[in-house]
């Protein structure tokens, strides 16, 4: 790596660096598969349906998996010329440090586990439950100051939208108590 | 005069105590939202979205408006008081107003990005009440290939214009109009890319592609990007100002006006040009240029100002046109859809309350907004303070409340997720927002005008430029394209300057 500029330790190339990013490469082969499965299911589309005028359900579709493909080839010339997507920045995002694998993946089996959760325990708990393993996920240690909020949170918000908003969610397991 | 008479009549609307007080919620919202870290008015009103199946259209869009024009406020304390914006319009007003807020000059810059955006958008908005009528105008006499290249135009612009790589802007807009085909063909009932899955036959939700590329997208970022040091945050008195920061300030706020409210209304994606425009005018008139990188006033007052007469910019062709040119006008004219509305001439004819309620609402928030946020200033400084566990664990709480309540089915939820990683994965790769929600968006509909332009030729491609309006266009194309290039350029040099 250039030593001249300013690299993270994993995943984040300097901005003016000639290094390429392999990450960004893959991103160009995931354009293709998307444009390949695009351009494939235009053409199991039929035009002898009644299409209604010239221009059938198939044209847009191999256009835009032609967009697909041409842009993939196009970012990976890029990448490979040293072009380089520059990661979001923000408030709250450092991006000294490398990605922090464990949170993400956390986070998403909090995610999965409350929105499976939702029919069965219902909203209010499985949005509680949800508001709790986040806090616990992006590095709160306040466990039982969080669950009070998350259960203020859970219950609010479903009191809330159904009641005054008319926006129905599942009771779950609380069916008739709230 | 007619507009003025119809602008009566949606101040008569607006002045109703029920759409009052939902224009003080919208204000109110936007400006916690704008203020907030990591949370910007397009994902408010995306989180929000759900209210459509209860509220009638012409509350929750008087809201909306609110929330933006309140985000647009909300958004310079944080760039002010924090030194690092989230979001693109307020990196301008970063650069001079933090460097005053640590000079000890914090409340002059939030007094002048807070006057200057109340007169910016007042000026702005009664320019949108000339401009609408004007632009309806023309445009009810378009048809659909000139609709067709307008919507080319719109994409080429948010994708070559905004950004630093046109590549990237491509890349999200093929994306985003991938998603956009996904559901069934309204011409001839087919199915395209649901892959036999009964919930997709239907498309996915405007809902769940905004809740999921805003919210959930970057709740997953920061999950992978927490920073574990909280950000300084430099305490602040209430906004005022001395009779040196009024002269200093006014001739920026005119001058941001009339640069935010053109480049609002062009389809180049919002803020982003305009504030930077605006700051480097400042700069160049300054009498004390060298004051400029330590905290000149004239770089907070002129950039604010045009960012706020951008907003109302945007407006027009949203209104006027149903083209959306920025990430919120686009989740916006998703919320018109929702109520199966299609903003453009038609609806200033047959919904007249609801277009000049809504303008006229404009006002009342922005006269609400200085109202309010001179004397709370101090208390929204406190939101920055705010243990960000809890912010994003409300975000995402909120995030699949409003996925949920689409269709009550956990199916929703796990497109949300898969949308929210798609997010994750632009915000690493730096592929921009923008350029994907409006192809979700606009490219339903220009699939749409280019069938039904190609079916009065019955397919002769002349049925696409056979019209002046649609010639005119493709020339605009061709000259954006060729001055991009250029303009690339020069911008490159003259941002490397200005990021000293």
């Amino acid at each position: 790596m250039a030593t001249t500029t300013t690299t993270g330790p994993s995943g984040q190339p300097a901005p003016s660096g000639r290094s390429v990013d392999h990450a960004e490469l893959g991103l160009s082969g995931l354009l293709v598969v998307v444009g390949v499965l695009v351009l494939y299911d235009a053409s199991q589309l039929s035009t002898t349906a009644a299409q209604n005028g010239p221009v059938g359900p198939k044209a847009v579709p191999y256009a835009v998996g032609g967009l697909l493909l041409l842009t993939a080839v196009l970012l990976a010339v890029d990448v490979l010329r040293g072009g380089h997507g520059e990661s979001e920045s923000g408030e709250d995002v450092d991006l000294e440090h490398g990605v922090d694998w464990r949170g993400l993946v956390l986070l998403v089996l909090v995610f999965l586990g409350a929105s499976l959760a939702i029919p069965y325990a219902g909203f209010p708990i499985a949005g509680a439950a949800l508001f709790w393993g986040t806090t616990l996920v992006l590095g709160s240690r306040r466990w039982l100051w969080d669950a009070v909020i998350a259960v203020a949170v859970g219950f609010g918000g479903y009191l809330v939208f159904t009641s005054s908003l008319g926006i129905s969610l599942p009771a779950g397991v609380l069916q008739g108590v709230l | 005069m007619e507009s003025v008479n119809a602008l009566l009549d949606g101040f008569a609307t607006a002045l109703h105590p029920t759409y009052l007080l939902y224009a003080m919620i919208g204000v109110l919202l936007g400006t916690v939202v704008g203020v907030l870290p990591g949370i910007g008015p397009a994902m408010a009103v995306a989180l929000l979205l759900p209210l459509t199946f209860s509220l009638e259209p012409t509350a929750a869009l008087i809201m909306f408006a609110g929330i933006y024009y309140g985000g647009m406020y909300g958004g310079s304390t944080t760039s002010i008081l924090l030194n690092t914006p989230g979001e693109s319009s307020t990196v301008m007003t970063a650069i001079e107003g933090n460097k005053m807020a640590r000079r000890g000059r914090g409340a002059q810059a939030l007094a002048t990005a807070a006057i200057g955006s109340f007169v910016a958008g007042t000026i702005a908005t009664a320019l949108l009440v000339v401009a609408a009528p004007f632009v309806v105008g023309i445009a009810i006499n378009l048809g659909a290939n000139d609709y067709f290249a307008i919507m080319v135009f719109a994409f080429l612009c948010v994708t070559s214009v905004l950004g630093r790589s046109a590549v990237r802007g491509f890349v999200a807009l093929a994306l985003g109009l991938t998603i956009g085909l996904i559901g069934i063909d309204p011409v001839t009932g087919q199915q395209r890319l649901t892959f036999g899955v009964p919930e997709l036959a239907d498309g996915i939700d405007i809902v769940l592609v905004a809740v999921g590329l805003f919210a959930m997208g970057e709740a997953l970022w920061i999950a992978a990007h927490l920073r574990r040091s909280p950000a300084e945050v430099i305490p602040v008195g209430r906004p005022w100002m001395n009779r040196e920061d009024w002269s200093r300030s006014w001739r920026p706020w005119l001058r941001g006006a009339a640069i935010g409210f053109p480049f609002g209304a062009m389809p180049a994606g919002g803020a982003e040009i305009p504030t930077f425009l605006s700051y480097v005018t400042e700069r160049r008139l300054a009498r004390n240029r060298d004051e400029f990188g330590q905290g000149a006033i004239e770089g907070v007052a002129g950039p604010e100002a045009a960012n706020n007469a951008s907003a109302a910019g945007t407006l027009v062709p949203l209104l006027a046109l149903g083209l959306p040119t920025s990430a919120i006008a686009a989740v916006i004219l998703a919320a018109f859809q929702t109520y199966g509305m299609e903003p453009g001439p038609q609806l200033f004819e047959s919904e007249p309350a609801l277009v000049w309620g809504l303008i006229a609402s404009l006002f009342i928030g922005n006269t609400m907004l200085l109202l309010l946020n001179l004397p709370l200033a101090p208390v929204w400084a406190k939101l920055l303070c705010i243990p960000r566990p809890y912010l994003y664990a409300g975000i995402l709480f909120f995030s699949v409340l409003g996925a949920y309540s689409v269709n009550a089915t956990v199916v929703d939820l796990l497109v949300l997720l898969a949308v929210g990683l798609l997010g994750y994965l632009m915000r690493r790769f730096g592929l921009p927002v923008v350029p994907a929600i409006l192809g979700v968006i606009l490219g339903p509909m220009a699939e749409r005008q280019l069938r039904t332009a190609l079916q009065i030729t019955n397919g002769d491609p002349v049925g696409l430029v056979n019209s002046p309006v649609a010639v005119v266009i493709y020339l605009l194309i061709t000259l954006l394209l060729a001055w991009n290039l250029v303009r690339r350029r020069v911008l490159a040099r003259v941002g490397d300057r200005v990021r000293v």
